[in-house]
């Protein structure tokens, strides 16, 4: 199985002139509870391999199942954020196949009975007619255990295929896991791929919000598969979709998506037909290649759970558990727009970095709305996407970012110091204050040391020395610039303009 | 019983495959004759069972049986691989997966 396969790819302005895409998206949360689904056992993320299992979880005989009440919990309050109805009795289902990830030869998962349904989220996304709100509708959400890690041994690429046998851990196993599965989303048109992204960024933060889980995708903790169809026209029936896994970051969401669209369109444009299979999304060469194609394992022969018994949410419960809710992401962000006083244009910048958490952590620190969004979208952006990191996964706090911004508010950094103490945090080198002090950055504010080496450089340049006093103030530049050198630009390069005029006898009218 | 569902020959090829079990190709008529008479016999159910009477999962009336998210103590490693038939790494180590390909 080679992940060079070079499928061939129609340009995307022609696949969106010609074809109708439709989207399905399916997101796997790990909930954030201290213990599992059905047993005792912790659910702390990078513990030696099966040392969180227990009888339960390890699918011993004789052992029985006990549902999480706060997983429970959590549930309703997901279905809620998401406008769902709740189930008025429901109940688990046996989900059988045979794969060692799960212990059991079944994951206990719900089936027609989910515990949420029918509801929807409304996303953002910047359109070239500005911003435009796409609904999308919620089938459902179901409440399931997460499975087993296998790592395959003896292969060649460490994968399935070629594979000598498998090792698993089962810690993972048994984890509350909830499954929110989109309608068909339709009628996006060329944004499909920004829809799909900025879908799963909005339900990110819901969860966050709700603080049901820790939504850290490069963990594993949150897991999106995406669902990818083509038809001629939005009036044609559903075209054959193709279900993408592994797609593990909001970049690669739309990524693949757009991917998959321009896949299918050429198979579609050279008469050929899409084949229904699951496709694994690669991070590094960006495309999807083949994984198996479905046809037994969809047979999963489930059944009602006969270990645990119905779940019925009382009406006075969910209406408690409603009135608790958050407030919801989408005005909570109009009401932070209008409290910086921003464009619909600049907060639609800081929405789509992923920065409205942070940039609003960093103003609460103490800086000011302006520098936050300097910082966050300027340098620490540009940072995150050479490392294909998310901002807030950066090794750098907002408040250590507000720290930064005060030192250079007070003068004792500039800009590109303040960068420096930026490289310096993320490279692990302590707090902003530690940084300074172990690199030695400071502006040089002391102006003695300045018009030494003011003097110094009128020396080495005369001519450019007697170019200024002659009423050339625009040569000045390069006299600063040997300061700046020279200071190794810890120097406030106004200051040093300002006393090199000084000590020139020049006044400032360029 | 007329209204026995019959079950073919193909089915229990299917659910064997499904279920991992190697039957071999000449029993399976005879399993599938074995199945019909048990499909029948539950199927007698429904003559007293009418439209009034749902479906039952669980003989009790019981819901909402839970429990609090408290931990509790888990296996030891070594216990929890007491049982493996082949351990390796510290984990459970079985066979390859996929036959295919």
């Amino acid at each position: 199985m080679s992940t060079r396969t070079n499928d061939a790819v129609l340009p995307y302005d022609e696949v969106v002139a010609r074809f109708d895409p439709v989207l399905g998206l399916e997101v796997h949360v790990e909930l954030g509870t201290a213990t599992k689904m059905f047993c005792g056992c912790p659910t702390e993320f990078g513990a030696p391999p099966n040392t969180q299992v227990c009888p339960v979880c390890l699918g011993l005989p004789g052992s029985l199942p006990a549902v999480n009440e706060v997983a429970v919990e959590s549930a309703i309050r997901i279905g809620l954020a998401l406008n769902c109805s709740i189930a008025e009795w429901c109940r688990f289902a046996r989900k059988n196949y045979f794969y060692p990830d799960m212990p059991k030869n079944f994951q206990t998962s719900q089936y027609d009975e989910p515990i949420a349904f029918d509801g929807w989220l409304d996303v953002d996304v910047e359109t070239d007619e500005g911003m435009r709100t796409f609904r999308v509708g919620i089938e459902r959400a179901h409440m399931e255990e997460d499975t087993g890690k296998t790592s395959h041994q003896g292969g060649a690429t460490g994968r399935i295929h070629g594979a000598d046998y498998s090792l698993v851990d089962y810690n993972r196993a048994g984890i509350p896991l909830i499954e929110i599965v989109t309608k068909p989303v339709e009628g996006t048109g060329k944004y499909a791929p920004q829809v799909a992204k900025a879908y799963v960024a909005s339900l990110r933060e819901i969860l966050r919000g709700l603080g049901v889980s820790d939504v850290k995708m490069e963990q594993g903790s949150l897991r999106c598969d995406a669902n990818v169809s083509l038809r001629p026209s939005p009036d044609a029936p559903l075209g054959t979709r193709t279900e993408t896994k592994n797609v593990n970051s909001l970049r690669s969401i739309e990524r693949a998506v757009r991917y998959e669209m321009t896949r299918q369109a050429a198979i579609l444009d050279a008469g050929g037909r899409v084949t229904q299979e699951t496709r694994h999304w690669h991070e590094d060469t960006g495309i999807t290649t083949s994984g198996r194609e479905k046809s037994d394992a969809e047979d999963y022969r489930y059944f009602p759970e006969p270990d645990l018994v119905p779940i019925a949410p009382s009406r006075e419960w969910v209406e408690r558990l409603r009135a608790s809710l958050p407030e919801n992401p989408h005005v909570h962000r109009a009401r932070l727009q209008a409290g910086w006083g921003i464009s619909d244009f600049d907060m639609a910048s800081v929405v789509n970095a992923g920065a409205v958490e942070v940039v609003e952590a960093t103003i609460a620190a103490g800086a000011d709305q302006a520098a936050a969004r300097k910082w966050w979208l300027g340098e620490l952006l540009r940072i995150a996407n050479e490392r294909g990191a998310e901002l807030e996964d950066l090794p750098i706090t907002p408040v250590e970012v507000a720290r930064v911004e005060a030192l250079v508010a007070d003068g004792a950094l500039n800009d590109k110091l303040a960068r420096q103490v930026i490289e310096g945090v993320l490279a692990g080198e302590g707090d902003p204050d530690q940084v300074v002090a172990a690199r030695g950055l400071a502006v040089v504010s002391d102006d003695g040391p300045l018009l030494a080496a003011i003097d110094d450089a009128l020396g080495a340049q005369p001519d450019v020395a007697e170019k200024i006093r002659g009423g050339k103030v625009a040569a000045a530049g390069a006299i600063v610039g040997a300061v700046m050198k020279a200071t190794r630009g810890q120097a406030d390069a106004a200051r040093v303009r300002e006393l090199l005029l000084e000590r020139l006898g020049v006044s400032d009218q360029a | 019983m007329a209204d026995t569902p019959a079950i073919s020959r193909d089915d229990v090829a299917h659910l064997a495959r499904l279920a991992r079990i190697d039957l071999p190709e000449d029993s399976l008529d005879h399993y599938a004759e074995q199945l019909g008479v048990i499909l029948g016999a539950v199927a007698q159910v429904s003559e007293v069972a009418a439209d009034d009477v749902p479906a039952t999962s669980h003989p009790m009336p019981l819901v909402n049986v839970f429990r609090a998210d408290v931990v509790r103590p888990s296996l030891t490693n070594a216990e929890a691989l007491s049982g493996a038939p082949s351990v390796e790494d510290e984990r459970f180590r079985v066979p390859r997966i996929l036959d295919e390909e």
